[in-house]
Formats: C-alpha cells, sequence, structure tokens
C-alpha cells in the first residue's frame, strides 16, 4: 500500500523504535523483523507521524527539503509494507 | 552515547554493526550455572549452582536496564534456566517491562500447566534442545531420557496451542545426517527448526576433535541449508560456510554473516560478569561485572574489550581470501578454543586454511569457569559405541588425502 | 563524504549507470532478518 502525503499514519505499536548514532533501528516484536533507518531526519518524520494531521505535516515538521521529499516517501512506504507504521484509523 | 570510532555515514546495516550500538540487539543471559543434565558439549560447562549468582532483585535491576536500554530482546539460557525458583517470576517481569523473552531448555519442566501459561503470554519464545532425530543419537550427548523429555515438552507446547517455538539442534559429526528428520519432527509439534553450530566452548572444547563435523559434512549442511534455508533458522551461526558460495557473495547464506560478539550481542553470566560472546566464556572476553563497574550500560557503553571489538578488525590472513567478505574470518571463539590466532582462519575453515595449524602445536586455553557436575548425574550421557560414523572414504578424515 | 541526508546532482545517464547500487546506498531503510545474531544461543 503506497503511503499518500495526504494520510495519516503512525508507528504500529508492536515495533520498538531505538535511537542510534547512524538514526534507529526498529524491532517489531511480532513480526521480529529488524529495519535499520538510516537517517536521523527519517527517524524524526516517524516520530512526528501520529501527531501530524499527514504525511506531509510530519515531513515539513521534520526539516526534510522538497528535493528530498521523494525518497523519504519512499521510505516510508517501505516501513509500510514490512508493518513498521500503519494507517491511522480515524477516531 | 557510544564513543564512535569514525562510523561511516549510511552504507549498509551490517557496516554499521561493525562499529557497535548504543545497545545489544539482544542478549544472552545465563540465569543459572545449575543444571539438571550433563551434556557431553555444553557451551558453559553448566551442572552446579554458584554461590554468587545474581539475587531475584539483581535479575530485576537488570531487566529495568535493559528496558532503558531498548533492548529488543534476551536470549535466556544457563545451565537450566527453569530450575531456578525464580524463573517464572522473571519471566513475567521482563515482559512487563518490554523485553522479549526467548529461553533456552531441555525441557523437563515444561509441563502441560507451564506450556499453558505459556502459550498465553505475549513476547516470549521457547526453544527446545535436541541433539538428535532419534534417542540413540540424542541420548549419546545430552543423557538418558533427554530425547523423550525434550519430546514430550513439545507435545505439550503443541497442545496448550504455543505457534512456533523453536526445535534448536547443536550439528555434529552424529547427526548431519538426520536433518530431514529433525525437520519432520519440527513440523509435527508446528515447531520451527533451528540449526546451530557446535563450538569448541566449555565441555565442548573436550569433545570437539570427536564431534565437529567433518568436511564433507560442512558440505552437506550448506547445501542442505541452501536448499532449506527459508524455513530454517541458523542464529546466524554458519556464516564460516558462505565460502562454499561463489566469490561474488551471492551463496551467502542468510542472516548477518558477522561476528556479533560485543559489537551487537553479548553474554551476561549467572554471577553477573559480562562477556562478548556465550562462547566465549574466558578471561580474554571478559568485560566487566554487573556488580563492580556499574551495572550493564556502563560496561556495554564503555568497557575497553567491547571498544576494541568495536574498532576496525584486522582480518590477517584471511583478508587475501577470495571468501573473506562472506566469511569475515569465521568465529572468534572457535579459533581461541582450538589455538589458533584470531587474525588467521576458523579452524573449520571450508577452504583448509587451517589444517596446517590444526596439525601443528598449539595450546589450548581452558574455560575461565566450570561448572560441570563432580558426581554422578540422573540423566546422563548414554556412551555412543555402537552407533560410531564409519569414515566412507579416506577423505572424511582427511581433506588432504585426495593430495596424496 | 555524502552524508545522507544529501544527494549529489547527476545526469541521467550517470543516475542509470549507478542504478544499482544506488538503489541500495540512497534507501533510507533497509530490512534485515535475523535470528539471535551469530553469538547468541
Amino acid at each position: 500500500m503506497p503511503v499518500l502525503p495526504g494520510a495519516a499514519w503512525e508507528l504500529s505499536p508492536s515495533v520498538s523504535l531505538r535511537p542510534e548514532p547512524f538514526g534507529a533501528l526498529a524491532y517489531d516484536f511480532v513480526t521480529r523483523k529488524l529495519s535499520f533507518l538510516k537517517s536521523p531526519t527519517l527517524v524524526d518524520v516517524v516520530r512526528r507521524l501520529a501527531d501530524a494531521a499527514d504525511v506531509e505535516d510530519a515531513l515539513l515538521g521534520a526539516g526534510v527539503p522538497a528535493a528530498e521529499r521523494d525518497r523519504y516517501v519512499a521510505a516510508l512506504g517501505t516501513l509500510a509494507a514490512s508493518g513498521i507504521i500503519r494507517e491511522r484509523v480515524a477516531a | 552515547m557510544t564513543i564512535a570510532v569514525e562510523r561511516p555515514q549510511g552504507g549498509r546495516l551490517v557496516d554499521q554493526f561493525e562499529y557497535g550500538l548504543d545497545a545489544p540487539i539482544c542478549l544472552t543471559w545465563e540465569l543459572t550455572y545449575a543444571c539438571n543434565l550433563a551434556c557431553v558439549h555444553c557451551l558453559s560447562s553448566s551442572g552446579r549452582r554458584d554461590p554468587r549468582e545474581l539475587s531475584t532483585d539483581e535479575c530485576k535491576a537488570l531487566i529495568d536496564e535493559f528496558e532503558r536500554m531498548q533492548v529488543f530482546y534476551v536470549n535466556v539460557g544457563g545451565g537450566e534456566p527453569t530450575v531456578r525458583p525464580d524463573f517464572w517470576e522473571l519471566l513475567d517481569y521482563a515482559v512487563a517491562h518490554h523485553v522479549g523473552v526467548k529461553f533456552s531448555t531441555n525441557g523437563f519442566r515444561i509441563t502441560p500447566e507451564r506450556a499453558e501459561r505459556l502459550a498465553a503470554t505475549d513476547y516470549v519464545d521457547v526453544q527446545i534442545s535436541l541433539d538428535g532425530a532419534t534417542s540413540e543419537v540424542n541420548d549419546a550427548v545430552r543423557g538418558q531420557g533427554t530425547y523423550d523429555a525434550a519430546l514430550r515438552a513439545m507435545a505439550n507446547l503443541q497442545a496448550a496451542g504455543m505457534k512456533d517455538f523453536k526445535l534448536s539442534v547443536v550439528c555434529t559429526r552424529h547427526n548431519i545426517g538426520q536433518l530431514d528428520e529433525f525437520k519432520a519432527i519440527a513440523d509435527t509439534y508446528g515447531a520451527q527448526l533451528r540449526l546451530t553450530r557446535l563450538r569448541p566452548s566449555g565441555r565442548g572444547a573436550d569433545v570437539w576433535d570427536e564431534l565437529h563435523p567433518l568436511p564433507h559434512q560442512q558440505r552437506e549442511l550448506y547445501d542442505w541449508l541452501v536448499a532449506n534455508g527459508d524455513q530454517v533458522l541458523t542464529g546466524d551461526s554458519f556464516f564460516h560456510l558462505s565460502a562454499y558460495g561463489p566469490a561474488d557473495g551471492s551463496g551467502a547464506l542468510p542472516g548477518l554473516n558477522l561476528c556479533g560478539a560485543g559489537r551487537v550481542v553479548c553474554l551476561v553470566d549467572p554471577v553477573g560478569d559480562v562477556y562478548a560472546c556465550p562462547f566465549a566464556i574466558h578471561d580474554q572476553f571478559l568485560a566487566g561485572n554487573l556488580r563492580e563497574d556499574g551495572g550493564f550500560d556502563t560496561i556495554w557503553k564503555t568497557a575497553p574489550l567491547f571498544l576494541d571489538l568495536r574498532s576496525p578488525q584486522t582480518g590477517g590472513a584471511c583478508t587475501q581470501c577470495s571468501a573473506y567478505d562472506s566469511c569475515r574470518g569465521g568465529c572468534m571463539a572457535a579459533k581461541f578454543f582450538t589455538g589458533l590466532p584470531l587474525d588467521g582462519p576458523d579452524p573449520e575453515c571450508v577452504k583448509g586454511n587451517s589444517e596446517t595449524a590444526l596439525a601443528g602445536d598449539r595450546e589450548r586455553p581452558g574455560s575461565s569457569q566450570d561448572h560441570s557436575h563432580t558426581g554422578t548425574v540422573r540423566n546422563a550421557p548414554v556412551p555412543l559405541t555402537l552407533l560410531r560414523t564409519r569414515p566412507v572414504s579416506a577423505c572424511d578424515e582427511s581433506p588432504l588425502v585426495s593430495q596424496q | 563524504m555524502t552524508g545522507p541526508e544529501t544527494t549529489s546532482p547527476t545526469s541521467p545517464q550517470q543516475a542509470e549507470d549507478v542504478e544499482q547500487e544506488a538503489l541500495v546506498e540512497d534507501a533510507l531503510v533497509e530490512e534485515i532478518s535475523i535470528d539471535g545474531m551469530c553469538g547468541v544461543y
């Protein structure tokens, strides 16, 4: 499922996100998969998702330059595909 | 913050791992040296409880540290962890504090009631040890009645609805021919098969010459893993076999193909000693003690041994080998306990690069800890006399025979 | 050395040539399957 900039996402509850010098490690307790987030900015984006209105909002808040936007959206797509992040259910 | 030694930006995860992490991804926690069994190859030379064992409160304080550090999960072993009266309490405490638990057990105490409890607990995984697909092969290594106890435990777990628990096998000369049968046993109980490497550690050093797989068996194992690998776990312990694959690295087995000691994993032993790896219980790989050196976080981040392991390692002679990228020089513990230099080939180097060194004079360091039983044990290993694997050809016993 | 948050400008030709390598280098997420890592039970 592609991550659309206008959609609302969040970190899956079964995932532990741990900062590291290079970015972060995300471990999913259910799938036992380990994901390596290679940029501290990406980690910032992921952390902002839950409170941001949508993906676009989180990208802006983390200061992702326009030229990098697609790269970050692609990264979010990878995280979504493995269940690290999930769509927020509308309240 | 880990004191990074010129860590590269971006790149592959494996490259980052060599420089270490702020916390282990997971680690082995040997809860006790006490054990009801006396397996001939025990990596921790277990049997008798050590009177200096961490108390229940000390164990909980350690779990609190794991939680703060966000250690994802711990592999609890020993000895036999379930012989500690507070085992079940500590299990629940860890899970309640966001630390996943996988524990290794001989199964004797996995009763139907315990199995029910485990099946109902999230973030807990169980690993049943078995080293033979038949009781003849298994009990020779692990002891009389241990095969039956393991299968009973698996039946109890299955009946309780526990899915995907692990059947963990140490590969030896006598069980390499049973890989399909192991898979069948795992399938029967709804378990996942895990094959791991025998290291010459603990009591394993005494039996390594007779038990470690022969060269043609290593090849058999590699081929089997390539064919069945996506359903079988290996604890990433066979990365030295990746050198069987082509030079471009495409034949590497799945997993990290990297020694994680002191970088992404480590061992906490029953008395609070912290070692680089559970297969390296020796003063040379001792990073510190929880009680004396400020606790686990401090040791992980600042112990000189660990900082040294996180700096670029010299691969020595191995860096010249075409297979180096896949095998990375093999297992540090295997080299150490067979008396080989750490910057040289693994004793089971698939290219045979350690043959000369193994045939020559070498000094084998013993373990720093020996808690083996001294008296008789109820479930003593049953000597394997009639089942001795006969060599099929001269090549089975020496890879150099064909050169003559 | 190019950091993880900036990309050197490349011509379409260059981008195509190193596409395979860049795919790994540029991706901000890498997934890895581990079973305890070597050095754990």
